[in-house]
Protein backbone atom coordinates (compact mmCIF):
# COMPACT_ATOMS: atom_id res chain seq x y z
CA UNK A 1 0.00 0.00 0.00
CA UNK A 2 1.80 3.14 -0.82
CA UNK A 3 2.42 5.66 1.78
CA UNK A 4 0.02 8.15 3.45
CA UNK A 5 1.65 11.00 5.41
CA UNK A 6 -0.61 12.63 7.48
CA UNK A 7 2.25 14.19 10.05
CA UNK A 8 2.97 17.81 8.13
CA UNK A 9 3.21 19.34 11.60
CA UNK A 10 6.82 17.30 12.76
CA UNK A 11 8.09 17.21 9.29
CA UNK A 12 7.70 18.21 5.43
CA UNK A 13 9.35 17.64 2.30
CA UNK A 14 10.89 20.12 0.77
CA UNK A 15 9.15 21.64 -2.32
CA UNK A 16 11.18 20.44 -5.53
CA UNK A 17 11.03 24.09 -6.73
CA UNK A 18 12.66 25.19 -3.78
CA UNK A 19 15.44 22.51 -3.93
CA UNK A 20 15.92 23.36 -7.46
CA UNK A 21 16.55 27.18 -6.38
CA UNK A 22 18.47 26.32 -3.01
CA UNK A 23 20.92 23.26 -3.91
CA UNK A 24 23.71 25.35 -6.22
CA UNK A 25 24.54 27.04 -2.72
CA UNK A 26 25.60 23.99 -1.45
CA UNK A 27 27.56 23.06 -4.27
CA UNK A 28 28.33 25.87 -7.08
CA UNK A 29 27.33 28.74 -5.87
CA UNK A 30 28.87 28.43 -2.10
CA UNK A 31 30.41 31.38 -0.20
CA UNK A 32 30.39 32.65 2.98
CA UNK A 33 28.52 35.90 2.63
CA UNK A 34 30.72 37.82 4.79
CA UNK A 35 33.33 37.87 2.23
CA UNK A 36 34.28 40.77 0.19
CA UNK A 37 35.13 38.70 -3.17
CA UNK A 38 32.47 37.60 -5.39
CA UNK A 39 31.33 34.82 -4.02
CA UNK A 40 30.84 35.69 -0.95
CA UNK A 41 28.87 39.29 -2.72
CA UNK A 42 27.11 36.41 -4.51
CA UNK A 43 25.54 34.33 -1.22
CA UNK A 44 24.83 37.52 0.73
CA UNK A 45 22.54 38.92 -2.16
CA UNK A 46 21.19 35.43 -1.81
CA UNK A 47 20.08 36.10 1.55
CA UNK A 48 18.96 39.28 1.15
CA UNK A 49 16.45 38.60 -1.72
CA UNK A 50 15.36 36.12 0.75
CA UNK A 51 14.75 38.19 3.13
CA UNK A 52 12.88 40.55 1.23
CA UNK A 53 10.10 37.89 0.36
CA UNK A 54 9.70 37.16 3.77
CA UNK A 55 9.14 40.64 4.90
CA UNK A 56 6.46 40.90 1.85
CA UNK A 57 4.99 37.58 2.93
CA UNK A 58 3.98 38.36 6.65
CA UNK A 59 3.66 42.20 5.63
CA UNK A 60 6.65 43.58 7.60
CA UNK A 61 7.57 47.72 7.73
CA UNK A 62 11.09 46.80 5.77
CA UNK A 63 13.18 43.92 5.50
CA UNK A 64 15.46 44.69 8.50
CA UNK A 65 13.23 43.22 10.59
CA UNK A 66 13.77 39.76 9.72
CA UNK A 67 16.23 37.64 11.56
CA UNK A 68 17.52 34.07 10.42
CA UNK A 69 17.95 31.77 12.72
CA UNK A 70 18.51 28.11 12.76
CA UNK A 71 13.98 27.48 13.11
CA UNK A 72 11.71 27.77 15.45
CA UNK A 73 13.41 26.52 18.47
CA UNK A 74 15.60 29.56 18.00
CA UNK A 75 13.54 32.44 16.99
CA UNK A 76 11.47 31.50 20.25
CA UNK A 77 14.76 31.79 22.20
CA UNK A 78 15.67 34.76 20.71
CA UNK A 79 12.68 35.90 20.95
CA UNK A 80 11.95 35.56 24.55
CA UNK A 81 15.23 35.59 26.56
CA UNK A 82 16.74 38.32 23.46
CA UNK A 83 14.00 40.51 24.48
CA UNK A 84 13.41 40.31 28.13
CA UNK A 85 17.18 40.33 29.05
CA UNK A 86 17.55 43.83 27.31
CA UNK A 87 14.54 45.10 28.45
CA UNK A 88 14.38 43.75 32.21
CA UNK A 89 15.23 47.42 33.85
CA UNK A 90 11.84 47.94 32.83
CA UNK A 91 10.39 45.27 34.55
CA UNK A 92 10.63 41.54 35.00
CA UNK A 93 7.31 39.56 33.93
CA UNK A 94 6.65 37.33 31.16
CA UNK A 95 3.13 35.84 30.07
CA UNK A 96 2.40 32.48 27.87
CA UNK A 97 -0.55 30.81 27.32
CA UNK A 98 -0.62 27.29 28.48
CA UNK A 99 -0.81 25.83 25.44
CA UNK A 100 2.47 27.51 23.87
CA UNK A 101 5.20 25.21 22.36
CA UNK A 102 8.15 24.00 24.49
CA UNK A 103 10.75 25.77 23.25
CA UNK A 104 8.17 28.94 24.08
CA UNK A 105 7.54 27.43 27.79
CA UNK A 106 11.32 26.32 28.65
CA UNK A 107 12.96 29.65 28.21
CA UNK A 108 9.88 31.37 30.25
CA UNK A 109 10.78 28.88 33.06
CA UNK A 110 14.70 29.50 32.70
CA UNK A 111 13.93 33.18 33.46
CA UNK A 112 12.67 32.24 36.43
CA UNK A 113 15.70 31.18 37.58
CA UNK A 114 16.93 34.92 36.55
CA UNK A 115 14.48 36.58 38.83
CA UNK A 116 11.34 36.63 36.55
CA UNK A 117 8.07 36.17 37.43
CA UNK A 118 6.12 33.75 34.92
CA UNK A 119 2.66 33.42 34.48
CA UNK A 120 0.55 31.03 32.19
CA UNK A 121 -2.93 32.39 30.65
CA UNK A 122 -5.73 29.96 30.82
CA UNK A 123 -7.36 28.60 27.26
CA UNK A 124 -10.97 27.51 27.23
CA UNK A 125 -12.03 23.35 26.47
CA UNK A 126 -11.28 24.66 22.86
CA UNK A 127 -7.83 25.55 23.02
CA UNK A 128 -8.68 29.85 22.69
CA UNK A 129 -7.07 31.69 25.24
CA UNK A 130 -9.04 33.42 28.50
CA UNK A 131 -8.75 37.15 27.20
CA UNK A 132 -10.26 38.33 30.73
CA UNK A 133 -7.08 36.50 32.54
CA UNK A 134 -4.62 37.50 30.18
CA UNK A 135 -5.87 40.93 31.05
CA UNK A 136 -5.66 40.27 34.77
CA UNK A 137 -2.57 38.75 34.37
CA UNK A 138 -1.01 41.67 32.57
CA UNK A 139 1.13 44.42 34.92
CA UNK A 140 3.15 47.12 33.20
CA UNK A 141 6.27 44.95 34.52
CA UNK A 142 5.20 42.54 31.56
CA UNK A 143 7.99 42.57 29.30
CA UNK A 144 7.06 39.64 26.90
CA UNK A 145 3.72 37.85 25.91
CA UNK A 146 3.86 34.90 24.00
CA UNK A 147 0.85 33.39 22.38
CA UNK A 148 0.72 31.23 19.23
CA UNK A 149 -1.10 32.10 16.13
CA UNK A 150 -2.02 28.13 16.31
CA UNK A 151 -1.56 25.33 18.05
CA UNK A 152 0.08 22.55 16.13
CA UNK A 153 -1.68 19.93 18.64
CA UNK A 154 -5.53 20.59 18.50
CA UNK A 155 -5.26 23.46 15.06
CA UNK A 156 -7.09 26.08 17.11
CA UNK A 157 -6.32 29.78 16.05
CA UNK A 158 -6.15 32.49 18.40
CA UNK A 159 -7.66 35.96 17.84
CA UNK A 160 -4.66 37.75 17.69
CA UNK A 161 -5.95 40.68 16.50
CA UNK A 162 -7.69 41.33 20.17
CA UNK A 163 -4.95 39.65 22.29
CA UNK A 164 -2.61 42.08 21.47
CA UNK A 165 -4.94 45.00 22.04
CA UNK A 166 -5.38 44.02 26.05
CA UNK A 167 -1.65 43.09 25.68
CA UNK A 168 -0.25 46.87 24.69
CA UNK A 169 -2.99 48.09 26.95
CA UNK A 170 -0.61 47.26 29.82
CA UNK A 171 2.50 44.92 28.58
CA UNK A 172 5.32 45.95 26.11
CA UNK A 173 5.89 43.33 23.28
CA UNK A 174 3.67 40.21 21.99
CA UNK A 175 5.31 37.73 20.86
CA UNK A 176 3.72 35.13 18.74
CA UNK A 177 4.94 31.81 17.44
CA UNK A 178 3.60 31.51 13.52
CA UNK A 179 4.96 27.92 12.92
CA UNK A 180 1.94 26.03 12.47
CA UNK A 181 0.03 28.90 11.21
CA UNK A 182 1.98 30.34 8.53
CA UNK A 183 1.61 29.25 5.26
CA UNK A 184 -1.96 28.08 6.22
CA UNK A 185 -3.83 31.49 6.45
CA UNK A 186 -2.70 34.67 6.30
CA UNK A 187 -0.59 36.65 8.65
CA UNK A 188 0.33 40.78 8.24
CA UNK A 189 2.21 41.84 11.39
CA UNK A 190 1.06 45.16 10.79
CA UNK A 191 -2.30 44.77 11.03
CA UNK A 192 -2.48 42.09 13.45
CA UNK A 193 -0.20 44.10 15.94
CA UNK A 194 2.36 41.75 16.38
CA UNK A 195 6.16 42.90 17.78
CA UNK A 196 7.64 39.47 17.46
CA UNK A 197 6.81 36.76 15.12
CA UNK A 198 8.75 33.27 14.79
CA UNK A 199 8.67 31.13 11.47
CA UNK A 200 10.38 27.90 10.64
CA UNK A 201 11.50 27.02 7.37
CA UNK A 202 10.64 23.36 6.99
CA UNK A 203 7.04 23.82 8.14
CA UNK A 204 6.65 26.06 4.29
CA UNK A 205 8.27 23.34 2.60
CA UNK A 206 11.60 24.99 2.85
CA UNK A 207 14.63 23.42 3.83
CA UNK A 208 14.84 22.59 7.79
CA UNK A 209 18.17 24.55 9.45
CA UNK A 210 16.38 28.27 8.64
CA UNK A 211 13.93 30.09 10.44
CA UNK A 212 12.91 33.75 10.90
CA UNK A 213 12.34 36.18 13.83
CA UNK A 214 10.76 39.09 12.91
CA UNK A 215 11.41 41.95 14.87
CA UNK A 216 8.90 45.17 14.86
CA UNK A 217 11.46 48.21 14.09
CA UNK A 218 12.36 49.88 17.71
CA UNK A 219 12.19 46.70 19.72
CA UNK A 220 15.22 46.11 21.63
CA UNK A 221 15.94 42.55 21.53
CA UNK A 222 19.53 41.02 22.44
CA UNK A 223 21.78 38.05 21.25
CA UNK A 224 21.47 35.16 23.25
CA UNK A 225 24.55 33.36 21.38
CA UNK A 226 27.64 35.64 21.17
CA UNK A 227 29.79 35.80 18.28
CA UNK A 228 30.57 37.22 14.92
CA UNK A 229 28.10 39.82 14.98
CA UNK A 230 25.74 38.51 11.72
CA UNK A 231 22.07 39.43 11.62
CA UNK A 232 22.78 42.35 12.92
CA UNK A 233 24.14 41.52 15.99
CA UNK A 234 21.27 39.08 17.01
CA UNK A 235 22.23 35.60 15.52
CA UNK A 236 25.74 35.02 14.88
CA UNK A 237 27.28 32.33 13.02
CA UNK A 238 27.93 32.12 9.27
CA UNK A 239 24.34 32.17 7.55
CA UNK A 240 22.80 28.45 6.25
CA UNK A 241 22.49 30.21 2.64
CA UNK A 242 21.25 26.90 1.45
CA UNK A 243 18.68 27.14 3.87
CA UNK A 244 17.72 30.62 3.92
CA UNK A 245 17.91 30.75 0.04
CA UNK A 246 15.40 27.76 -0.12
CA UNK A 247 13.62 29.37 2.66
CA UNK A 248 12.57 32.67 0.55
CA UNK A 249 11.81 30.62 -2.53
CA UNK A 250 9.31 28.20 -0.57
CA UNK A 251 7.54 31.12 1.11
CA UNK A 252 7.12 32.62 -2.44
CA UNK A 253 5.41 29.80 -3.61
CA UNK A 254 3.53 29.22 -0.58
CA UNK A 255 2.24 32.95 -0.30
CA UNK A 256 1.27 32.58 -4.23
CA UNK A 257 -0.64 29.26 -3.61
CA UNK A 258 -2.05 29.57 -0.32
CA UNK A 259 -5.25 30.49 -0.84
CA UNK A 260 -6.29 27.52 -3.89
CA UNK A 261 -4.19 25.07 -1.45
CA UNK A 262 -5.29 25.44 1.98
CA UNK A 263 -9.18 25.28 0.74
CA UNK A 264 -8.67 22.17 -1.02
CA UNK A 265 -7.27 21.18 2.53
CA UNK A 266 -10.01 22.45 3.78
CA UNK A 267 -12.23 19.85 1.87
CA UNK A 268 -10.25 17.18 2.73
CA UNK A 269 -10.18 18.25 6.36
CA UNK A 270 -13.59 18.58 6.71
CA UNK A 271 -14.83 14.95 5.43
CA UNK A 272 -12.05 13.42 7.95
CA UNK A 273 -13.29 15.11 10.81
CA UNK A 274 -17.31 14.04 9.36
CA UNK A 275 -16.06 10.41 8.77
CA UNK A 276 -13.93 10.22 12.05
CA UNK A 277 -16.47 11.48 14.62
CA UNK A 278 -19.08 8.57 13.22
CA UNK A 279 -16.84 6.19 15.07
CA UNK A 280 -18.27 5.70 18.53
CA UNK A 281 -16.48 7.56 21.36
CA UNK A 282 -14.66 9.98 19.21
CA UNK A 283 -14.20 13.21 19.94
CA UNK A 284 -12.62 16.27 18.40
CA UNK A 285 -9.56 18.08 20.08
CA UNK A 286 -9.95 21.90 19.66
CA UNK A 287 -11.82 24.60 18.39
CA UNK A 288 -14.39 23.52 15.61
CA UNK A 289 -14.30 26.48 13.44
CA UNK A 290 -11.61 28.49 14.42
CA UNK A 291 -8.49 26.22 13.45
CA UNK A 292 -6.48 25.65 11.10
CA UNK A 293 -7.01 24.44 7.09
CA UNK A 294 -5.07 21.42 7.04
CA UNK A 295 -5.54 20.09 11.12
CA UNK A 296 -7.53 17.42 12.40
CA UNK A 297 -7.59 16.34 15.97
CA UNK A 298 -9.54 13.54 18.14
CA UNK A 299 -9.19 11.65 20.96
CA UNK A 300 -10.94 8.16 21.05
CA UNK A 301 -11.99 6.89 24.32
CA UNK A 302 -10.50 3.30 26.05
CA UNK A 303 -7.30 3.73 23.83
CA UNK A 304 -3.91 4.93 23.92
CA UNK A 305 -2.17 7.13 21.25
CA UNK A 306 1.15 5.30 20.65
CA UNK A 307 -0.87 1.98 19.67
CA UNK A 308 -2.64 4.31 17.59
CA UNK A 309 0.11 5.54 15.47
CA UNK A 310 1.78 2.15 15.27
CA UNK A 311 -1.40 0.25 14.24
CA UNK A 312 -1.91 2.76 11.89
CA UNK A 313 1.47 2.71 10.55
CA UNK A 314 0.68 -1.41 9.97
CA UNK A 315 -1.36 0.06 7.15
CA UNK A 316 1.44 2.53 6.07
CA UNK A 317 -0.40 5.68 7.43
CA UNK A 318 1.58 8.05 9.59
CA UNK A 319 -0.22 9.99 12.13
CA UNK A 320 0.78 12.01 15.05
CA UNK A 321 0.11 11.65 18.46
CA UNK A 322 -0.16 13.61 21.84
CA UNK A 323 -0.24 10.64 23.92
CA UNK A 324 2.79 10.67 26.94
CA UNK A 325 3.58 7.30 25.85
CA UNK A 326 4.87 8.63 22.84
CA UNK A 327 7.09 11.67 24.46
CA UNK A 328 10.49 10.79 25.74
CA UNK A 329 9.21 12.66 29.14
CA UNK A 330 6.03 10.05 29.26
CA UNK A 331 4.00 13.15 30.09
CA UNK A 332 0.95 13.46 29.09
CA UNK A 333 0.46 16.58 26.44
CA UNK A 334 0.21 19.83 28.30
CA UNK A 335 -2.03 21.25 25.26
CA UNK A 336 -4.53 18.23 25.73
CA UNK A 337 -5.09 18.55 29.79
CA UNK A 338 -4.76 22.83 29.52
CA UNK A 339 -7.84 22.49 27.57
CA UNK A 340 -9.46 20.14 30.55
CA UNK A 341 -8.79 16.74 29.21
CA UNK A 342 -8.27 13.76 32.23
CA UNK A 343 -5.08 12.29 31.76
CA UNK A 344 -7.10 9.30 30.38
CA UNK A 345 -8.55 11.13 27.76
CA UNK A 346 -5.69 12.67 26.65
CA UNK A 347 -3.59 9.53 26.81
CA UNK A 348 -5.89 8.73 23.31
CA UNK A 349 -5.27 11.35 21.00
CA UNK A 350 -4.31 11.38 17.42
CA UNK A 351 -3.21 14.48 14.94
CA UNK A 352 -3.86 14.95 11.57
CA UNK A 353 -1.80 17.20 9.30
CA UNK A 354 -2.61 17.09 5.76
CA UNK A 355 0.01 18.66 3.11
CA UNK A 356 0.52 18.53 -0.52
CA UNK A 357 0.89 15.20 -1.11
CA UNK A 358 -2.79 14.57 0.59
CA UNK A 359 -6.27 14.12 -1.86
CA UNK A 360 -9.57 13.66 -0.92
CA UNK A 361 -9.06 10.34 -2.23
CA UNK A 362 -7.16 8.88 0.27
CA UNK A 363 -10.07 9.92 2.69
CA UNK A 364 -12.04 6.56 2.75
CA UNK A 365 -8.73 4.67 3.24
CA UNK A 366 -7.37 6.76 6.19
CA UNK A 367 -11.16 6.53 7.93
CA UNK A 368 -11.33 3.02 7.01
CA UNK A 369 -7.58 2.17 8.96
CA UNK A 370 -8.74 4.61 12.01
CA UNK A 371 -11.95 2.67 12.23
CA UNK A 372 -10.34 -0.76 12.44
CA UNK A 373 -7.55 0.42 14.27
CA UNK A 374 -9.95 1.76 16.76
CA UNK A 375 -12.26 -1.75 16.45
CA UNK A 376 -8.75 -3.88 17.17
CA UNK A 377 -7.14 -1.67 20.06
CA UNK A 378 -10.81 -1.87 21.64
CA UNK A 379 -10.44 -5.65 21.97
CA UNK A 380 -7.76 -5.43 23.41
CA UNK A 381 -8.26 -2.69 25.92
CA UNK A 382 -9.54 -3.73 29.52
CA UNK A 383 -11.49 -0.08 29.73
CA UNK A 384 -13.99 -1.68 27.58
CA UNK A 385 -16.60 -2.78 29.96
CA UNK A 386 -18.97 -5.48 27.33
CA UNK A 387 -17.22 -8.48 27.62
CA UNK B 1 1.47 -5.32 15.68
CA UNK B 2 0.14 -8.92 16.22
CA UNK B 3 -0.22 -9.76 20.11
CA UNK B 4 -0.49 -13.37 21.06
CA UNK B 5 -3.65 -14.29 23.66
CA UNK B 6 -5.76 -11.29 23.61
CA UNK B 7 -9.27 -11.98 25.29
CA UNK B 8 -10.71 -12.80 28.86
CA UNK B 9 -11.34 -16.08 30.27
CA UNK B 10 -14.90 -16.40 32.03
CA UNK B 11 -14.37 -17.69 35.60
CA UNK B 12 -10.83 -17.46 35.60
CA UNK B 13 -8.79 -19.85 38.05
CA UNK B 14 -6.76 -16.55 38.92
CA UNK B 15 -6.87 -12.63 37.51
CA UNK B 16 -4.60 -9.67 37.75
CA UNK B 17 -4.95 -6.13 36.97
CA UNK B 18 -1.67 -4.18 37.24
CA UNK B 19 -1.31 0.03 36.08
CA UNK B 20 -4.01 2.87 35.88
CA UNK B 21 -5.87 4.58 32.75
CA UNK B 22 -4.17 7.98 34.72
CA UNK B 23 -0.01 6.76 33.91
CA UNK B 24 -1.33 5.39 30.22
CA UNK B 25 -1.26 1.74 31.26
CA UNK B 26 -3.43 -0.91 32.58
CA UNK B 27 -2.72 -4.80 32.24
CA UNK B 28 -5.43 -7.24 33.17
CA UNK B 29 -3.97 -10.92 32.99
CA UNK B 30 -6.46 -14.17 33.20
CA UNK B 31 -5.25 -17.83 34.14
CA UNK B 32 -6.30 -21.11 33.92
CA UNK B 33 -4.30 -23.74 36.00
CA UNK B 34 -4.55 -27.32 36.28
CA UNK B 35 -2.02 -29.52 38.13
CA UNK B 36 -0.33 -26.00 39.45
CA UNK B 37 0.08 -25.76 35.12
CA UNK B 38 -0.65 -22.82 33.82
CA UNK B 39 -3.46 -24.25 30.85
CA UNK B 40 -5.13 -20.96 29.62
CA UNK B 41 -3.72 -17.47 29.71
CA UNK B 42 -5.30 -14.37 28.20
CA UNK B 43 -4.78 -10.77 28.51
CA UNK B 44 -6.10 -7.28 28.28
CA UNK B 45 -4.08 -4.30 27.96
CA UNK B 46 -4.64 -0.69 27.55
CA UNK B 47 -1.42 1.13 26.72
CA UNK B 48 1.23 1.42 24.47
CA UNK B 49 3.32 -0.71 22.01
CA UNK B 50 5.42 -1.73 24.59
CA UNK B 51 2.84 -2.47 26.87
CA UNK B 52 0.75 -4.69 24.24
CA UNK B 53 4.21 -6.27 23.18
CA UNK B 54 5.30 -6.91 26.98
CA UNK B 55 1.40 -8.63 27.82
CA UNK B 56 1.63 -10.89 24.33
CA UNK B 57 5.19 -11.92 25.45
CA UNK B 58 4.52 -13.12 28.95
CA UNK B 59 1.45 -14.87 27.76
CA UNK B 60 3.24 -16.98 25.48
CA UNK B 61 6.29 -17.05 28.49
CA UNK B 62 3.84 -18.64 31.14
CA UNK B 63 1.58 -20.98 28.96
CA UNK B 64 2.19 -24.54 29.89
CA UNK B 65 4.56 -23.77 32.84
CA UNK B 66 4.18 -24.91 36.31
CA UNK B 67 3.27 -21.83 38.37
CA UNK B 68 6.57 -21.81 40.53
CA UNK B 69 8.45 -21.35 37.22
CA UNK B 70 6.01 -18.55 35.82
CA UNK B 71 6.20 -17.14 39.33
CA UNK B 72 9.85 -16.31 38.58
CA UNK B 73 9.83 -14.74 35.59
CA UNK B 74 10.74 -10.88 35.44
CA UNK B 75 10.26 -7.82 34.19
CA UNK B 76 14.16 -8.14 32.37
CA UNK B 77 13.03 -11.35 30.89
CA UNK B 78 10.34 -10.05 29.50
CA UNK B 79 12.41 -7.36 28.14
CA UNK B 80 15.11 -9.87 26.77
CA UNK B 81 12.76 -11.98 24.81
CA UNK B 82 11.43 -8.57 22.88
CA UNK B 83 15.46 -8.12 22.25
CA UNK B 84 15.09 -4.81 24.73
CA UNK B 85 12.79 -2.27 25.25
CA UNK B 86 13.21 1.41 25.18
CA UNK B 87 15.14 2.74 28.37
CA UNK B 88 12.03 5.06 29.02
CA UNK B 89 9.58 2.00 28.69
CA UNK B 90 11.40 -0.22 30.83
CA UNK B 91 9.34 1.32 34.25
CA UNK B 92 6.55 2.27 33.21
CA UNK B 93 5.38 -0.31 30.21
CA UNK B 94 6.82 -3.25 31.20
CA UNK B 95 4.50 -4.60 33.76
CA UNK B 96 3.10 -7.78 32.27
CA UNK B 97 5.19 -9.79 34.67
CA UNK B 98 3.46 -7.67 37.66
CA UNK B 99 0.26 -8.82 36.15
CA UNK B 100 1.15 -12.43 36.31
CA UNK B 101 2.46 -12.49 39.52
CA UNK B 102 -0.71 -11.20 40.66
CA UNK B 103 -2.74 -13.62 38.64
CA UNK B 104 -0.71 -16.28 40.25
CA UNK B 105 -1.54 -15.01 43.65
CA UNK B 106 -5.16 -14.55 43.02
CA UNK B 107 -5.10 -18.51 42.34
CA UNK B 108 -3.26 -19.55 45.26
CA UNK B 109 -5.55 -17.57 47.35
CA UNK B 110 -8.73 -18.69 46.39
CA UNK B 111 -6.99 -22.53 46.00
Amino acid sequence: MDRIYLDHASCIPVDQRVLKIAEPFLTRDFGNPSSLYSAGLEAKQAIEESRAKIARFINAENEKSIVFTSGATESNNLAIRGTAFRNQKDGKEVLASAIEHISVLNPMKELQKNGFTFNIVPVDSTGIVDQNKLDDLLTINTIVTSIMYANNEIGTIQPIKEVSKIVHKKGRFLHVDATAAAGRIPIDVQKDGIDLLTLSSNDLYGPPGAGVLYVKPGVKVQSVMPGGGQERGLRSGTENVFAIAGMGEAVRITQKEMRGESARLEKIRDKLINEILKIDQAYLTGHPKHRLPHHASFRFSHIEGESILLNMDMYNIQIATGSACSHKTLEASHVLLAIGLKHEEAHGSMVITLGRSNKIEQVPVVVKAVRETVERLRRLSPLVKNR
Amino acid sequence: MNPRNVGVIKNPDGHGTVGNPVCGDLMEIFINVKDDKITDIKFKTFGCGSAIATSSMITELAMGKHIDEAMKITRNDVADELDGLPPQKMHCSNLAADALQAAIKDYKKKK
